[in-house]
């Protein structure tokens, strides 16, 4: 994840509180989708941003998972993203995601 | 009447120890962990000379092979048997220590010295150069001693010219307070208006035109020179004239991070259709901060490090001669500042909405150009097949607006998509690379239309957050009204165009398709 928006993540944990953060990822597949959720609960796994060794255990959703698909207005998520969905592994993502999710997310 | 595509020129430069010196992955690395193993493995993936100019796609961006044959290779590609040679018929891949002569050349401020045997031993092989002029050779100073050069790099901050590991020269800085005219910032700029220039001499050649005959350079790389009053005052385009011996031609830099080079061809299309011109090159250098860029994964997995090709590259825009490529300005895509970040949104607006104003459809374009990236350097980086992806957009696009079948989605994407060759250097693989096969492409009547796509990344200078893009269609000479009046060629083109609009009203093709 981008050094900055690590920072940026990391002062929305401290202002609001980590429980009531919730990070949304548009990467465009499994492993990159991975890497960034693993970065906002378990720390930074390149061990070059300021989440380096940082355990926010923030919650993290892709774009495309179902629990915030539904969240999501049906128009404004077929002219957003339904033409990335027919794109993107989805299934992949989803697995990826869940799985950082169930070893590192503390909320 | 469209301007069209005279001729274009590529070239590559390979620096290994400028990957070491200024790449800044690697600087960055030296400041905050100088004694990693990252530091310590990377000489020893370093490629030769000869390894890089064998490499498959370096050959393609020089023209010896086309996208297509680089697409029958199996990935990677850097495990493919090497092929070709120095030469291409789009340019050149010039070697490090032949390169820092040019540069030399390109300084007029007495800010950059080679040592005395470096020269010495390097001239001869520049003088053999077909294109380098004896004004050129005639810029490279004699040289200095070694002592010299370590008082400079040592004691007054002067940045160390390297070769082969060896200190061979240095480059000085411009100013003693001002941090915009440091050594690592002449350095920077030096490299970019040398690769600029080595590409405007390829495409002087390439284009078979007279150097007064071209009367304004754009350059669109992505360094910015000026002083502390002035940052980014410019102008790299009128530097590179002067070394490359283009007298008649003024210029002016055109910025838009990786979407520059686009933004730059449709500003010179249109002055030279406008009249304002008769001849625009658009033209940039290679970006030395980027050498090494992914070089972390690269030696994580045991790869070479394939960062380590400075890439430039020109193309001539000249006045309707009734042959070449046109750019059709009518048909120019563009995201606006209330376009959106989604890439549902940006794909709509730099490939669908164009398209559509000019009653065309996703798929009646033969080929698209997109960010051209070599899959080799971004695919064990974990950046994905990026040309690929946005192949995948632009047919998903084209399903959601019913112009394609789904189940015809993987068939779009190979027939109207093309594997990736550009090195990552930013603005070099923006959709540009293919101009030079896109124009024997439509001159050999394999395709009708390209749409060459640009797109950037604002973000990075923190002035905003949007996201930037802009594309043009490139088509075959429409042949109306050409300043040198109808040949027997245009007669056979504008006949054979004619019975295909007619062909295509028997076969239900919708009229006023022709762009």
């Amino acid at each position: 994840m981008d050094l900055e928006n690590q920072k940026r993540v990391k002062e929305a944990a401290e202002q609001y509180g980590p429980e009531n953060v919730v990070v949304i990822l548009g990467a465009a597949e499994g492993e990159a989708s991975g890497l960034a959720a693993e970065t906002v609960t378990a720390g930074d796994p390149t061990f070059a941003g300021p989440l380096t060794g940082v355990q926010l255990g923030l919650s993290v959703y892709h774009i495309c998972e179902e629990e915030i698909k539904a969240e999501v207005d049906p128009d404004v998520y077929d002219e957003q993203v339904s033409m990335m969905e027919m794109v993107l592994d989805v299934d992949d993502i989803a697995s990826e995601m869940s799985e950082i999710r169930s070893q590192y997310c503390k909320y | 009447m469209n301007s069209v595509i005279k001729g274009t020129s590529y070239v590559l430069v390979h620096t290994p120890d400028l990957v070491m010196q200024s790449g800044t992955t690697q600087t960055t690395e030296r400041i905050v962990n100088p004694d990693s193993e990252y530091l310590k493995e990377l000489p020893g993936h370093l490629r030769s000379y000869e390894q890089a100019v064998g490499y498959l796609p370096n050959q393609t961006y020089i023209g010896n092979m086309t996208p297509e044959q680089l697409g029958a290779v199996p990935q990677p590609w850097y495990e493919a048997p090497a092929q070709g040679g120095r030469e291409g018929r789009f340019g050149e891949i010039m070697p490090e220590d032949e390169f820092y002569l040019l540069m030399q050349a390109c300084d007029v401020f007495d800010l950059m010295f080679l040592e005395k045997g470096f020269v010495e031993a390097v001239k001869p092989k520049l003088e053999r150069h077909p294109l380098v002029t004896q004004e050129l050779l005639g810029r490279i100073r004699a040289g200095v001693e070694q002592a010299e050069i370590g008082h400079f790099v040592n004691e007054e901050h002067a940045e160390p010219i390297v070769c082969e590991g060896r200190t061979v020269g240095y480059i000085k800085r411009a100013h003693d307070v001002d941090v915009n005219l440091s050594a690592h910032v002449m350095l920077e700029n030096i490299v970019s208006k040398a690769t600029s220039v080595l590409s405007l001499l390829h495409l002087v050649k390439n284009a078979g035109v007279e150097k007064e005959s071209i009367e304004y350079v754009i350059d669109c790389c992505e360094e910015a020179c000026g002083d502390m009053n002035q940052r980014g005052g410019g102008n790299f385009a009128k530097a590179a004239a002067e070394i490359a011996g283009l007298s008649g031609a003024s210029g002016c830099d055109v910025r838009g991070f990786c979407a520059g080079p686009a933004h730059a061809m449709i500003t010179a299309a249109s002055l030279v259709k406008a009249g304002t011109y008769k001849s625009v090159a658009v033209t940039a250098g290679g970006c030395t901060a980027k050498l090494g860029m992914n070089g972390k994964d690269h030696v994580r997995k045991g790869m070479p490090i394939l960062e380590d090709m400075l890439g430039g590259f020109s193309v001539l825009i000249t006045a309707n001669d009734g042959v070449s490529p046109e750019i059709d300005t009518n048909v120019c895509g563009r995201h606006t500042v209330g376009t959106g970040a989604s890439p549902q949104a940006v794909i709509t607006s730099l490939v669908l909405d164009p398209l559509q104003k000019a009653g065309l459809k996703i798929p009646d374009v033969d080929r698209y150009a997109v960010e051209m990236q070599n899959p080799d350097i971004t695919k064990p980086a974990g950046a994905g097949d990026v040309p690929l992806a946005n192949y995948k957009m632009i047919g998903a696009l084209a399903v959601k607006n019913g112009d394609l079948d789904r189940k015809d989605l993987a068939d779009f994407v190979s027939g109207h998509g093309m594997c990736g060759w550009a090195p990552t250097q930013g603005h070099i693989p923006s959709g540009v690379p293919y101009l030079g096969f896109c124009c024997d492409d439509i001159l050999a009547g394999r395709i009708r239309r390209a749409m060459i796509v640009g797109k950037g990344s604002l973000f990075l200078g923190r002035m905003t957050n949007l996201f930037d893009g802009v594309s043009f269609l490139v088509h075959e000479n429409s042949a109306a009204g050409a300043e040198s009046g109808i040949s027997e060629e245009q007669v056979r083109r504008l006949i054979a165009q004619a019975l295909r609009e007619f062909a295509g009203t028997l076969s239900g093709e919708k009229a006023g398709e022709e762009a």
